[in-house]
């Protein structure tokens, strides 16, 4: 664990040890791993080597793996698994800030990852070390990208590509974002090093388990980072193609229907009474109606915004798609979201906008919220209307209305709720939740694979 | 097949598919390992292209079965064939029934389709199963038999068994979700695109008229391109198409005229065009 090795050269115990392990971390973040898979995985390693940390990675990912959202898991957990160097990396002389600085805008330059690479790991190495052991306690990405500063380099990379490339030609003005990105690279580069590090330190299991962020599907909607939401938002595509197609085989099911009695037994006279052929009830084929009530409030607003768009993107398969949107007053916003599908980013900022959702302040208030849609939109829920509500019900402090919940739910076909907040907070602090869910049939849903277990049940058909 | 991945990788450049790293180790691996490929990403990045690739270089037959929907057992798997088997029970009318039926359902009456064909050969085969997601359900399950044990139960002849198993590619753009038991029994490769570099290689591979530095100018407006919101970005066949174009108006360089002028061979929504045009400060698209 001193030497710094590049190349790995193991007992063939050891790599077996490893690969299970690799695989229980995996297994551990949901992805589902066969026995069968894991000694594919092992011909993987016996047929490539370990001699080329690349290759493994892609022969891993094509034996393990079975949909590509598994990546953003499979290569954290492979970083601290198959690492590519032990121990700290071998620099002649202690990092220099100044020096480190100069050397990182050359290579951001350069556009050259392996030197990044290695920058990224002098970076954890010299700055991200916190604690008094003559080691270190611990690494921290942050720390190090505190010191480092890579964002203010921007200018100066700028304008040395500038310099070199004689700075004219069309493609110069897309400079800007490809140095932003490779800024964020080596950002990343550097948060996967101080992982490592740690690992080392730590026992890589326990980094496996908690260190590693979830799949895109299991993200809590309520803690999902910008980068997250605009990666859900992407799936909201391919989610309603597949809840469409759910549907349809629940509506084939259902429009068989029961058997009709009376009819059945009314054809049976011409065969002497027996009944030989049944007479099926027939459906008629009314699509259902919805309507959506939003609470886009700060708080809940990204559960709010992938829902709407999710619904919105189902919208034919039901005859009338309504969406309200409430912060403390009601408005409707179905127009906003149609024109919406082309921008769902702005979508939000767009419904703030244009919408009257706040009156005297600018908190939730749920009670004021619904006992307003009650009264100004009663028109819009019918005997054929299904009606969700989306929303935490922190109503801070005020009247829940109840009163309004009822009226709602007595007119509507079928009243839902959905939570993004786990059960066990539901009626803590000032959650109405629980008062709510004595009325309504609430549901925990929390991410999107909880959601689109409920939106297949719950949408009627 | 391979020796090893570089040896994947210089001989399928020699056919003339430049593969990254990635690919290269995914169909050294279903070769190694006799697993079937499952090949998924957005249209136009070569997944059906890489399995042409692969017969190239093997040499093989390439046997193909292109899935839609409603495609079935009939279309896949083989067919009886009805005519000939009613001629030859006119033909011999002075047969006991004995006889005509065991006869009229041998391999002679038997219509092999894509699947059974490539099974019951003897020279390598790469068979490839394009656009797996269009077909229905049932059709999965078909498949399941031939791509584990790679043979097919045919009821009135018995289990035909492959002899020399076939290099099978399945490729999918995800417009359905494939059933996991069928990712189980196959190696996932998701082709994305291209790193800039490899991008590079193939526009100035399938468009070497074009200068070096407009190949890069292309490249990297593209990739620009890629990383906006947009409804349909751009993929490497559409690169290389505007490479084409660019090179039919004669450019020389990259300048707001001509960008304006063949955004449309990149960007295939009016949205897209108009957003892409802000982006990239063109003044009016």
């Amino acid at each position: 664990m001193t030497a710094s090795t590049d190349g790995m050269t193991v007992p063939a115990d050891d790599v077996a040890a490893r690969l299970t392990g690799f695989v229980a971390a995996l297994r551990a973040h949901g992805l589902r791993v066969g026995t069968g898979e894991t000694v594919d995985a092992a011909q993987a390693v016996a047929a490539l080597g370990l001699a080329d940390r690349d290759l493994l990675r892609a022969g891993l990912a094509a034996t393990l793996l079975h949909t590509e959202g598994q990546r953003r898991v499979f290569d954290p957990v492979f970083d601290l698994y198959f690492p590519s160097r032990i121990g700290a990396p071998t620099v002649e002389a202690p990092a220099d800030r100044e020096d480190l600085r100069e050397r990182l805008a050359l290579a951001l330059a350069a556009d050259d990852a392996a030197l990044l690479g290695r920058l990224a790991a002098e970076a954890v190495d010299g700055f991200g070390g916190y604690g008094s052991s003559p080691g270190s306690d611990g690494w921290s990405s942050y720390q190090a990208l505190d010191r480092i500063r890579p964002q203010t380099l921007f200018a100066r990379v700028r304008d040395d590509v500038r310099a070199r490339s004689g700075g004219s030609g069309f493609a110069d003005r897309l400079l800007d974002d490809e140095i932003r990105r490779r800024i964020e690279t080596f950002r990343g580069q550097v948060a996967t090093e101080a992982r490592r590090r740690v690992a080392e330190r730590r026992g890589r299991d326990e980094i496996a388990r908690r260190a590693v962020a979830p799949s895109a599907d299991r993200v809590d909607f309520l803690f999902a980072g910008r980068d997250r939401l605009a990666e859900l938002r992407r799936s909201v595509q391919p989610l309603a193609r597949k809840l469409a197609t759910r549907l349809a085989a629940r509506r084939r099911r259902a429009a068989r229907g029961t058997i009709d009695l009376r009819r059945t037994l009314r054809g049976s006279l011409s065969t002497g009474g027996v009944p030989m052929r049944p007479v099926l009830r027939r459906r008629r084929p009314v699509r259902p109606e919805l309507v959506l009530l939003c609470d886009v409030s700060g708080s809940v607003s990204g559960f709010s915004d992938f829902t709407m768009l999710l619904v919105q993107a189902l919208h034919e398969q039901f005859s009338k798609v309504r969406v309200f949107a409430f912060v403390n007053r009601v408005d409707e916003v179905t127009g906003l979201l149609v024109r919406g599908a082309a921008d769902p980013e702005g979508l939000s900022a767009r419904i703030r906008a244009e919408a009257t959702l706040t009156g005297w302040h600018g908190s939730s208030d749920y009670g004021v919220a619904l006992g307003e849609f009650a009264e100004r939109y009663e028109a819009a829920v019918g005997p054929r209307t299904t009606v969700f509500v989306l929303g935490d019900g922190r109503t801070n402090m005020s009247d829940p209305n109840l009163a309004a919940v009822r009226r709602i739910g007595e007119r509507a076909r079928r009243l839902y709720w959905l939570n993004p907040e786990p059960r066990a907070q539901w009626g803590t602090g000032d959650s109405a939740a629980a008062a709510y869910a004595e009325l309504v049939e609430m549901h925990e849903c929390r991410n999107v694979r909880q959601l689109e277990a409920l939106v297949g049940r719950l949408l009627p058909v | 097949m391979f020796t090893s991945v570089d040896d994947v990788t210089a001989r399928l450049a020699a056919t003339g598919y430049l593969a990254s790293p990635a690919v290269a180790t995914a169909v050294f691996l279903a070769d190694r390992l006799g697993k079937p490929l499952l090949v998924e990403g957005p249209a136009g990045v070569g997944k059906t292209e890489l399995a042409k690739a692969v017969a190239r270089v093997a040499e093989a037959r390439l046997v193909r079965l292109q899935c839609y929907e409603g495609v079935d057992e009939s279309r896949a798997l083989y067919e009886w064939n009805h005519a000939k088997q009613l001629l030859r029970i006119s033909a011999g009318r002075d047969e006991s029934w004995d006889e005509a039926r065991t006869d009229i359902f041998s391999e002679e009456f038997l219509l092999p389709r894509p699947l059974l064909t490539a099974i019951r050969g003897d020279e390598p085969t790469v068979l490839l199963i394009d656009e797996t997601d269009k077909a229905d359900i049932e059709v999965e399950g078909l498949l399941l038999e031939v791509l584990s044990d790679f043979q097919i139960t045919v009821p009135e002849l018995g289990t035909i068994t492959a002899t020399r198993r076939p290099f099978v590619v399945l490729t999918s753009n995800a417009g359905r979700e494939l059933s996991e038991a069928l990712r189980r029994r196959c190696l996932f490769l998701h082709i994305g695109f291209p790193e800039e570099e490899l991008e590079r290689r193939i526009v100035r591979q399938k468009v070497p008229e074009l200068s070096e530095a407009l190949t890069a100018s292309v490249v990297r407006v593209v990739g620009a391109l890629r990383a906006m919101d947009l409804r349909k970005v751009p993929s490497v066949a559409e690169t290389v198409d505007w490479a084409h174009t660019l090179l039919a108006l004669g450019a020389d360089t990259l300048d707001e005229d001509v960008v304006r002028a063949s955004l449309g061979v990149l960007l295939k929504h009016q949205d897209d065009i108009l957003k892409a045009g802000a982006k990239l400060d063109l003044d009016a698209v």
